[in-house]
């Protein structure tokens, strides 16, 4: 390793070396390319994929005679199961004899409105009626609300494991630093990844929903209450503590009182990342909207699936509304002291209430508020009018999104994928780890090695590297945009208030909902893929990058100006070397939210390890197949992840202490 | 830098019971060889006379308190006065074990706290002693009521009776009326007063105070002192007060303890403080002082020489100074200063002259 590190202590120097490693490699590709590139068809297997396949098909057949299964899983699966079917009865599906569910849609809006008036406020109670009402004018009531039930069901099991887990999490230190490691790992495993061997111990439909919709929406719950818990003023529970409170009262009266509004942004969180989930559930099955949109995607009947997509987008916003107002209201009610008497707080919630009651009560009892009126639903129009923009925008700016895409796909998508697919596996490896060590450190060279080592082992090794291909590919789009955006936005506060409510109404909305305009413009292809990866992975970069300008020091920024630099001096010489670590965070999380999208890449026709993994949901014979395709996806995230931490961590070093100092140590 | 005269009219009607010379009483709180040290293996660091630096660079541990002994007596306003970092807010929390102590020995009222289990410590803590905070620590979901009843709310007081002792307190400090109100809409001076409330809701012995007027600007500041001046002289009780304000310690103080670096430097009355300080830190620390503010003319009175005129006004050796000026620069002969029937000294225009114009420098 002395000659590296020899070459490291000097930073141009390593720049250099990463050159030679590159050229070296593209010299190998020109001299050997098409040999050892382990190319296997789509319907191919290997040994290992079919003893996974076998696998599977012993766990199945084992359901009923295993103890594990007998007593535990089955058990839970029978308890989620009866649990999303009771919700579906009272608002979605037909029960308890009737051709109807318990309440109707008068009845649901109603209740729905009532509490948001009653946590939130006006104006997102008539938000919520109006957003319910859309529902069924779109046409799709039931399906919204097979969602909702799903949705519901999953954040209050996820809310009544994590609250707990996260206010120990606030109290222990050590079981903080026990339970961050797996929560880090549920967030960075892209979520269509466990959804297959989910149905393995819970069987396809609601119980892997919502298993694997928890999956997703604990972590935020887990990890914003111990947050707010943690951060409670320390002088006052130090004051607590010097007037002789127990550990129990200063929980009580102090910790989780003052917690309380971050817990409910938690709360938000949780459903946020809960409906998100259960739309891409359909994948196994799950009931809702997510079925209208998956079975629209795989007909390319855009029409249908913006009418879906819409309905959910709807849906999110009404969640997200609510629960912020109902967050602030605790943070205004805390300041402002108690507005109302207790007296007239119960008048109100027994007025709301009662009227609630009545309307649930007419929904039960009349046709007319239990179905949606069938003259109120508007759904073809919206679906006839997005098919036709869809066409219109096919027809007439077909000229330009192809030249876009064209360009992408010739200038960096084909000549990199070549690079990658055509080489030897050897090569490629060789050269992953010569510039993981470079960019990075020993230990991320490591990982690398080991990690493009269980690539060969699952023989799926080229389609991986096509798959990293358009990763990279996205991630390098997603930091251009991130970088020119996110500047734009940390310098201006004009474009400040105009990009953030479109950003986070990118990060609530569900992935799904990205697709449906994309494949209008781009049709299926391993490009609409791209984008839609970089359309979700972009506002995390944006957001990142803008705050680290933001960041800088204002001071600096003065004293720069002062001294006469222009506006471009001060961006490139100031602005982005002192934001640097952002910029690298920005990156290695743009990485981490494209690859999660690799799946989704895979339904709207980017092949490879996306395509794996969808075909195993479909296919029995290829699930096992499936399966070593998840685990790819995994191994290339964390490989990635490293490797970009341990670039960031360079990047901070050098950004703190100088680059000679940090360059010795490796 | 001036003193206002509440504080030495206040002082001057308290002596006779803070005054070392006067009272035989055990103390309320005595603390013995105490040490805090923060790091790896703590203990083997303890006794250690190692420079802070060298320390942490052998050990990695910093001794925040070293050595450090002391006694409160009953009734006492006690200052422990420092710079930031010199170990004071460590100090005031190691008495009811906020922070764990090291090493030595506390006792109240003859009982080592360090010896208490955690049972025994809560009782101490909700009945014997209490602390008020620098940046108040109250709770933000509470009205004033309930913030001031928190204590009496813990410890398993009724409503009704910890409501009645709250409303009392709070007329106490002044804040009749706010009762309802959130800690959010109070001012500083207002919030903190709500933080004496609720120390002296338990009616405790002792009443530790960490720099709690620190986060308030100047006036509310000199307000809230003679506050406290007041409170001190209606309930009697023991107060432990935490400064980095030298004229605060000197303003409130029956005694001081000067803290630097974790070590004790000096304690004694202000008058001994400023007078003789124990070395040149604390010189330089007092140097701005107006001494004739704070020292008494059992400071600069001389022997009686022949040829005095001993038929002259008569004094008390704790007048301060500066409110002996008159009387002395009128007088045509030397003035006496007389304890009871003895005659200590004789003070004349010229030591009046000397001590005003070392001011002046």
């Amino acid at each position: 390793m002395t000659a590296v590190s020899v070459a490291a202590a000097k930073a141009p120097a390593r720049r250099h070396l990463l050159l030679v490693v590159l050229a070296a490699w593209v010299l190998g590709w020109v001299v050997l390319r098409g040999r050892d590139t382990l190319a296997l068809g789509g319907a191919e297997l290997t040994p290992l994929h079919t003893a996974l396949g076998e696998g599977m098909d012993a766990v199945d057949d084992s359901r009923n005679s295993n103890p594990f299964f007998l007593y535990f899983v089955n058990y839970i699966r029978l308890f989620i199961d009866e649990a999303v079917t009771f919700v579906q009865a009272l608002i979605s599906q037909p029960s308890f004899g009737r051709p109807v569910p318990v309440l109707g849609w008068l009845g649901v809006t109603g209740l729905a409105a009532g509490i948001a008036l009653l946590y939130g406020n006006r104006r997102v109670a008539l938000l919520t009626a109006a957003g319910f009402l859309s529902f069924g004018v779109l046409g799709l009531w039931q399906e919204s609300m097979d969602t909702l039930a799903l949705t519901l069901t999953a954040v209050a099991l996820s809310l009544a494991v994590g609250i707990p887990l996260g206010v120990w999490a606030g109290l222990s230190d050590r079981f903080n630093r026990l339970v961050t490691p797996v929560l880090d790992f549920m967030q960075t495993m892209p979520t269509f990844v466990y959804l297959a061997p989910l149905t393995l111990f819970f069987l396809i439909g609601p119980a892997s929903a919502t298993v694997a919709t928890m999956i997703y929406a604990i972590p935020p719950a887990i990890r914003i209450t111990a947050h707010g818990i943690r951060h409670v003023s320390h002088e006052t529970l130090e004051a607590g503590a010097s007037l002789g409170a127990t550990a129990a009262q200063s929980l009580r009266h102090v910790r989780l009182p003052m917690a309380k509004q971050t817990i409910i942004v938690g709360v938000n969180q949780t459903i946020m990342a809960a409906l998100s989930m259960a739309t891409i559930a359909a994948l196994i099955d799950a009931p809702g909207l997510g079925q209208t949109v998956l079975k629209a995607l795989q007909t390319l009947d855009v029409g249908t699936a913006f009418n879906a997509g819409l309905a959910i987008v709807i849906m999110a916003v009404v969640l997200d509304r609510v629960t912020s107002a109902a967050s602030r209201r605790v943070e205004a009610e805390r300041r402002a002291g108690r507005l109302r008497s207790p007296r007239g707080r119960r008048l109100e919630v027994a007025g709301v209430l009662g009227v609630a009651g009545v309307l649930g009560y007419l929904s039960y009892t009349y046709v007319w508020a239990a179905e949606f009126p069938a003259e109120a639903n508007l759904g073809s129009y919206v679906r006839r009018a997005a098919d036709a923009a869809s066409v219109w925008v096919q027809d007439n700016l077909a000229a330009y999104t192809d030249a876009v895409k064209n360009l992408l796909t010739n200038a960096l998508l084909n000549p990199f994928e070549a690079l990658l697919t055509g080489s030897p596996w050897w090569l490629v490896a060789a050269a992953a780890v010569a510039v993981a060590l470079l960019v990075g450190n020993v230990r991320a060279a490591v990982v690398t090695a080991a990690g493009l080592a269980a690539l060969v082992l699952l023989g799926l090794w080229q389609d991986s590297m096509v798959t990293l291909a358009s990763t990279l590919v996205a991630t390098v789009l997603v930091m251009i945009l991130g970088v020119v955006a996110g500047v734009w936005m940390g310098r201006s506060d004009r474009a400040d208030t105009v990009l953030r409510p479109v950003l986070d109404a990118g990060q609530t909305m569900p992935a799904f909902v990205y697709l449906v305009p994309i494949l209008g413009l781009f049709g299926p292809t391993r490009f609409t893929a791209i984008i839609a990866a970089v359309v979700f992975a972009a506002p995390v970069a944006i957001k990142l990058v803008a705050e680290g300008i933001r960041g800088v020091s204002a001071t600096t920024v003065e004293a720069a100006t002062s001294a006469g630099a222009s506006t471009w001096q001060l961006i490139s010489k100031v602005q982005l070397p002192m934001a640097r670590s952002a910029v690298t965070l920005a990156a290695s999380q743009g990485l981490i939210y494209v690859l999660s999208m690799v799946v989704v890449g895979g339904l709207v026709g980017a092949g490879a390890l996306g395509y794996d993994v969808v075909a195993g949901f479909s296919q029995h014979q290829l699930r096992g197949k499936g399966l070593a395709a998840g685990l790819a996806i995994v191994v290339l995230g964390i490989v990635l992840d490293r490797v970009m931490r341990a670039a960031t961590q360079r990047a901070d070093a050098a950004s703190h202490g100088g680059a000679h100092r940090t360059s010795h140590r490796n | 830098m001036t003193v206002p005269s509440v504080a030495r009219d206040s002082r001057a009607e308290r002596s006779s019971a803070a005054d070392p010379d006067h009272t035989q009483a055990p103390p309320v709180l005595a603390v013995r060889g105490l040490w805090k040290v923060f790091g790896p293996k703590a203990d083997s660091v303890v006794g250690s006379t190692l420079p802070r630096a060298e320390l942490k660079a052998r050990t990695g541990c910093v001794a925040a308190v070293r050595d450090v002994s002391f006694e409160v007596r009953r009734g006492e306003m006690f200052v422990v006065m420092g710079l930031s970092g010199s170990g004071k807010s460590t100090l005031v929390r190691c008495l009811t074990r906020l922070i764990e102590p090291t090493a030595g020995e506390i006792l109240l009222d003859g009982e080592d706290v360090r010896r208490a289990d955690e049972r025994r410590l809560r009782e101490l803590r909700r009945h014997r002693i209490a602390m008020v905070f620098q940046h108040f620590g109250l709770l933000p979901h509470r009205c004033v009521l309930d913030n001031v009843a928190f204590g009496l709310e813990i410890r398993g007081v009724a409503k009704p009776d910890r409501y009645a002792r709250a409303r009392e307190v709070i007329g106490l400090v002044g804040l009749g009326g706010f009762e309802n109100s959130y800690p959010d809409q109070l001012s500083g001076g207002m919030q903190q007063r709500v933080g004496l409330a609720r120390a002296l809701a338990a009616d405790p012995d002792v009443l530790l105070f960490d720099e709690p007027f620190s986060a308030l600007d100047p006036l509310i500041r000199r307000e809230m002192q003679n506050e406290v001046i007041r409170l001190h002289r209606e309930v009697g009780k023991t107060m432990i007060f935490i400064t980095h304000d030298l004229s605060e310690a000197l303003k409130l103080g029956d005694r001081i303890l000067i803290m630097r670096d974790g070590e004790l430097v000096q304690v004694g009355t202000p008058d001994q403080v400023v007078g003789a300080p124990a070395d040149d830190y604390v010189r330089d620390f007092v140097s701005d002082v107006p001494r004739s503010h704070v020292l008494t003319l059992r400071w600069i009175m001389r022997e009686p020489q022949p040829g005095d005129d001993l038929d002259g006004p008569v004094l008390g050796p704790d007048v301060v100074i500066r409110d002996a000026v008159r009387a002395v620069l009128s007088a045509e002969r030397p003035v006496r200063v007389v304890d009871g029937e003895r005659l200590l000294g004789v003070v004349t225009s010229a030591e009046i002259l000397e001590v005003i114009a070392g001011e002046q420098r």
